[in-house]
């Protein structure tokens, strides 16, 4: 189980989590869903050790992640793509992760099967377009075969092949009975990937709900319609006493409306 | 693409697992060592620049013997000529040592190596332990290449040294040591300072101008400049005479290597404490 409490990140005067306390559970795949700048990727490099809460904590485990005794056999994360040395082949730089938590060197290959990378496995990172980025870290994610998965933002940059092909992992994964973290700023995606949400807006958590109830509460009973003629259809109804919202997508707008950092002026109503 | 196989045992056998050690971070960093390209050609230029300068110095300088005054050929030294490339070699070993720990700043590389390993002390000591240890056996081999290669060019033109003259094994055998206490220092400064450019160009301020500009200073001022200054004082231990205002070999190394420690005990604080 993840767990933080009265998490609180600041940056000189900035806030970037405030007061943020949670707790996840195994055997689904829990949505960490804000606008950009909410404080998502903030929370998710507290998890994992690499800022330090300006207060509260949070535990793996109920241990904190910098006490983990074999770290990669305990948490797999993907936080950024990027995040490599583009000289180093592909397969040596999982190898250099694998090293580093006594995982066998069998297991390199397996993950590289997993993700379907074998063949540029001897290719180095810096030709890699981002899609084989974010499969190459997916990848060291799963080398330690761990109980907590975590994952920001994992489609960005990928084909509906790749996005259709992470989708389903993460339900394998959860169904396999682990914790699997996923962030995004798309309502959408977590529509189709999660079975719980933690919603957050300038650092504070909003919503802690089923995806199903989320999306009850915010829409009611709802029927989903398509029309050439949106606007009319949509006078109509109003007429006839009924909520006519756009989409799945404005009921999280709506939400976190007040909580968007960066607002284009005259963008929403 | 998504076969069952994500998993080898799924995740009920974790109490089977064994805690991560030092030695895999080691085994972890040497595969990072020789995994990218720029180990090879620093490693080769240092190997090429040590013997080759040192052979091109040790030939120009026996020619010209005949000609030397005699308080010239009193100060003569055939080992310092056959060793003239290791500190231009040693500038090789600073950029490799800087950009080891300095190029996973500014690739990200280091968010991933730090959540792979989140005891982050670990990580900075044992960069610095592989990276030290193939160092001093590069630096070994050069210098005891250069200084047979040296000494071959010199005899029959001057007087050459052997490695049984007095001090000469230990001037020679001190070359290795001391590219390995500059080793562990470049880490520790890419290590302290995280961006390449910064690093590299401290640590050439380290050795080259800071030394250079107390040259200028009066002597009452050079002198403890000169016999203190780390990297100065470390140089001793490669140098077979004895000049006025330095240390004796040993001693000179202790300060250089005590000044590694401190450099190295503040990279290590702050790599622990800052956020990564």
């Amino acid at each position: 189980m993840i767990e933080a409490r009265n998490l609180v990140k600041r940056y000189g005067s900035t806030v970037a989590v405030n007061d943020l306390s949670f707790s996840i559970r195994p055997g689904m795949v829990t949505g960490f869903l804000g606008p950009n700048g909410a404080g998502k990727t903030t929370t998710m490099r507290m998890i994992l050790g690499l800022d330090a809460p300006t207060q509260g904590s949070v535990t793996v485990d109920g241990r904190s992640y910098r006490d983990l005794p074999a770290p990669m056999r305990e948490v797999g994360a993907l936080l950024d793509a990027k995040a490599l040395h583009g000289g180093r082949r592909a397969r040596d730089h999982l190898l250099c992760l694998a090293q580093s938590n006594g995982i066998p060197r069998s297991r390199v290959d397996e993950v590289l099967r997993i993700v379907g990378l074998e063949a540029v496995a001897r290719r180095r990172t810096k030709g890699f377009s981002l899609g084989m980025g974010q499969r190459l870290g997916i990848a060291s994610a799963l080398l330690g075969d761990p109980a907590v998965l975590i994952f920001d933002e994992p489609v960005n940059g990928l084909d509906p092949d790749g996005i259709h092909w992470v989708r389903t992992l993460m339900r394998e994964l959860a169904a396999e009975g682990r914790i699997v973290l996923v962030s995004s700023h798309l309502m959408s995606e977590m529509a189709v990937t999660a079975d719980h949400l933690l919603v957050i807006g300038k650092g504070r958590l909003i919503a802690d709900t089923s995806v199903d109830e989320f999306v009850r509460s915010s829409s009611q009973q709802s029927v989903h319609v398509r029309s050439p003629q949106a606007a009319e259809l949509a006078a109509r109804c109003r007429e006839a006493g009924a909520t006519v919202r756009a989409s799945l997508e404005e009921a999280f707008m709506g939400l976190t409306r007040d909580s968007v950092e960066y607002q284009a002026a005259g963008a929403t109503p | 693409m998504t076969d069952a196989a994500i998993a080898r045992t799924g995740p009920d056998h974790r109490a089977a697992f064994r805690a991560a050690t030092f030695a895999d971070v080691l085994r972890s960093e040497w595969t990072k060592l020789r995994s990218v390209r720029s180990t090879f050609w620093a490693l080769t230029a240092t190997v090429v620049l040590g013997i080759g300068l040192g052979a091109a110095i040790s030939a120009a300088t026996a020619h010209g013997y005949a000609k030397f005054s005699a308080s010239g050929k009193l100060s003569w030294d055939p080992t310092g000529y056959s060793q003239a490339g290791v500190a231009i070699a040693s500038l090789a070993i600073v950029v490799l040592g800087v950009l080891c720990i300095s190029s996973e700043y500014s690739s990200g590389m280091i968010r991933t190596s730090l959540i792979a390993v989140p005891k982050r002390g670990r990580v900075l000591a044992a960069k610095s332990l592989v990276f030290a240890g193939v160092t001093f056996v590069v630096g070994e081999v050069t210098c005891f290449v250069a200084f047979f290669v040296g000494q071959a060019l010199i005899s029959g033109h001057a007087p050459h040294a052997a490695l049984g003259d007095p001090g000469v094994a230990r001037a020679v055998a001190g070359g290795g040591l001391y590219l390995a206490a500059l080793a562990v220092l470049s880490v520790a400064a890419g290590a302290l300072l995280r961006h390449p450019a910064a690093a590299i160009a401290s640590m050439i301020a380290v050795l080259l101008v800071l030394p250079g500009i107390a040259q200028a200073l009066p002597d009452s001022w050079r002198n403890p400049v000169t016999e203190f200054w780390p990297t100065q004082a470390g140089t001793q231990l490669t140098s077979v005479y004895h000049s006025a205002h330095t240390l004796q070999p040993w001693p000179g190394f202790v300060v250089m290597c005590l000044f590694v420690v401190i450099v190295y005990a503040i990279a290590w604080t702050l790599l622990d404490r800052r956020d990564a």
